[in-house]
């Protein structure tokens, strides 16, 4: 099942369901990092909210998506992971080192504006 | 050459437990992996199993997350292979019994499969370790050339 | 003694004839063997936690107790004591091993008045203590289960109150939980409050979390592993961990069992990790490497 991704502004918004297989997280990754090139998108969120196991498979393939995304210039945050959800993880012994995370839409939304607003920053202060 | 590598010995009785409400009596399941969409369906059904047998919301995650990676060890290294879902009941207790089996290559190396090291972190890892730490009991035997079995179970507080 | 129809050959008395005359004989020698009994307790250093007039009353009751079951041969009675018994010594300290032992020490006191009594009929001696061995046995059995049942449910009380005590996830300002951990953390309670933690982040909106364990008085890798992994599954909530109350005992213990502290957010006291909490609240700072969007 195809993964939904809406524009909002600057940023990307992929929600996804409940019955992700491997296919439809690889299509995911490709399909992220085409629009994010093709809109210049300075953020993405990936809304988890739906997904009721992460496992070590969808844990690396997020993994991946944030850092292809992160070598197009943008950010990326995951949102909405369930309280069992990353207990399971956490048991499991799985990293999400190196991917931002945020309790839900909102948050992601706000953490991508300070993000960008600081980079904007940085990228100023370079420039002179 | 026989690898057996087991933490505890699996738990007695093979009955099918009654649901919590005294529904009809939940009989194993037997699912067949051959592609990643296998793999969705075990745990969407791992999940439902468990919940109908009362696990919390917690252990029913812990239980699809261990089917899921038990299923996709299935995929990735012996393409095709089956796994089982059985309800189990003791004194004071119910509980699942997931295993899954396969007739693939076999793991050559069961120990140092298990150790942490050997983690799902790396691309190539088996996450054998990361299922035991989700499940309370962890049982494999594997064989090179014949195939790979591995029980887990975990207990209904 | 009464001869019985049981045996035309042999004098063999019943059981109920046996067991009225051990009665008698103890009823009888009362006093001097309820004394000897006492002193026996306070010599094996047993009861310490009463005062030598306390021992003696109840020794006492457990006497009469005691006979009052040999003699009708039921143990109701001997049980309700046994119960009311316990309630009364538990909180004072005593343990198990207390009581099993004044109650072997009875039976064996009364075993050798047996012994000196009948020391010149060998087969009198046998017959009586075969009444007197199962009785006595069964008596010991009676005081000590009811001892370690009433014991076993003092304690699960206890941990109840505990646990109910010392799981609370306070939210005291918006975004802003406090977790004070109190007692021993056995591994159902870690996940426990794991659990309820991560849904109270979630019912909140909470961004930052105050874990006080200065009330956790043993560290070990167990407890350290849960509570790693809840600041892992917290900062997957997109919240931030402050952890308080962590003496250098427990900070060198982690070390050694090579947790990376350099990892944990920590703070010295519970009111200290507060106001940090507020001030990451009030001011924020976007991260520039963290893997956790709030702070």
């Amino acid at each position: 099942m195809e993964v939904p991704i809406l524009k909002q502004g600057p940023y990307l918004i992929a929600s996804i369901q409940s019955a992700l297989s491997d296919n439809d997280l690889m299509e995911l990754r490709d399909s992220l990092v085409n629009q994010v090139g093709k809109f210049r998108s300075r953020g993405v969120i990936v809304d988890v909210t739906a997904l009721d196991v992460m496992d070590s498979f969808a844990t690396r393939t997020l993994r991946d998506i944030a850092h292809m995304i992160r070598l197009r210039g943008a950010e990326m945050v995951i949102v909405g992971i369930q309280p069992e959800v990353a207990f399971a993880l956490v048991r499991l012994g799985l990293k999400l080192e190196g991917v931002s995370t945020a309790l839900d839409l909102e948050e992601g939304i706000f953490y991508l504006d300070r993000m960008t607003r600081l980079r904007g920053k940085e990228a100023r202060t370079r420039a002179q | 050459m026989r690898n057996e590598g087991w933490q505890k010995a699996p738990a007695s009785g093979r009955a099918a437990s009654p649901g919590k409400n005294g529904r009809v009596a939940i009989r194993d399941v037997s699912i067949p992996v051959q592609s990643d969409l296998d793999i969705v369906g075990a745990r969407h059904q791992g999940r439902s199993l468990a919940a109908a047998l009362g696990f919390s919301p917690g252990d029913a995650t812990l239980i699809a997350t261990a089917i899921s990676e038990l299923a996709r060890n299935i995929i990735l290294y012996a393409k095709r292979g089956q796994i089982i879902l059985k309800p189990v009941a003791q004194s004071d207790s119910s509980g699942l019994v997931i295993v899954a089996s396969d007739e693939g290559p076999g793991i050559p190396d069961v120990r140092r499969a298990l150790e942490d090291g050997y983690s799902t972190s790396q691309s190539l890892g088996l996450g054998l370790p990361g299922v035991r730490r989700l499940m309370d009991e962890f049982e494999i035997v594997s064989e090179v050339n014949r195939g790979t079995k591995v029980t887990v179970k975990k207990w209904r507080r | 003694m009464r001869k019985t129809a049981q045996s035309p050959t042999s004098y063999s008395p019943s059981t109920e004839e046996l067991l009225s005359e051990l009665v008698a004989h103890l009823r009888q020698n009362r006093t001097q063997l309820r004394e000897e009994w006492a002193r026996r307790i306070t010599e094996a250093k047993l009861l310490t936690a009463m005062s030598k007039e306390e021992i003696f009353a109840e020794a006492t009751a457990v006497y009469d107790n005691y006979v009052e079951a040999l003699e009708s041969g039921t143990f109701e009675a001997l049980q309700a004591y046994a119960r009311n018994l316990s309630e009364r010594i538990i909180p004072r300290g005593v343990e198990t091993h207390e009581v099993i032992g004044i109650v072997l020490l009875l039976r064996d006191v009364l075993a050798r008045s047996l012994f000196a009594k009948y020391q010149t009929d060998f087969a009198l001696l046998n017959h009586i203590l075969d009444a007197y061995e199962p009785a006595a046995n069964r008596i010991a059995n009676t005081v000590a289960v009811g001892f370690v049942q009433e014991r076993e449910r003092v304690i699960r009380e206890q941990q109840e109150a505990i646990r109910v005590l010392s799981t609370p996830v306070l939210q005291v300002r918006e975004r802003l939980l406090i977790l004070p951990i109190i007692g021993v953390i056995d591994p159902q309670r870690a996940r426990q409050l794991t659990e309820q933690l991560l849904r109270g982040i979630r019912t909140n909106r909470a961004k930052v979390v105050v874990m006080d364990i200065t009330g956790v008085p043993v560290m070990d890798a167990s407890v350290a592993n849960h509570i790693v992994q809840t600041v892992e599954a917290t900062r997957l909530l997109g919240a931030t961990v402050i952890i308080t109350g962590l003496s250098p005992e427990i900070a060198q213990t982690l070390v050694t069992i090579g947790v990376d502290l350099s990892k944990m957010y920590t703070v010295g006291d519970l009111q200290g990790g507060i106001e940090e909490a507020e001030r990451l609240l009030g001011y924020k700072v976007a991260p520039v490497s963290e893997s956790s969007a709030s702070a």
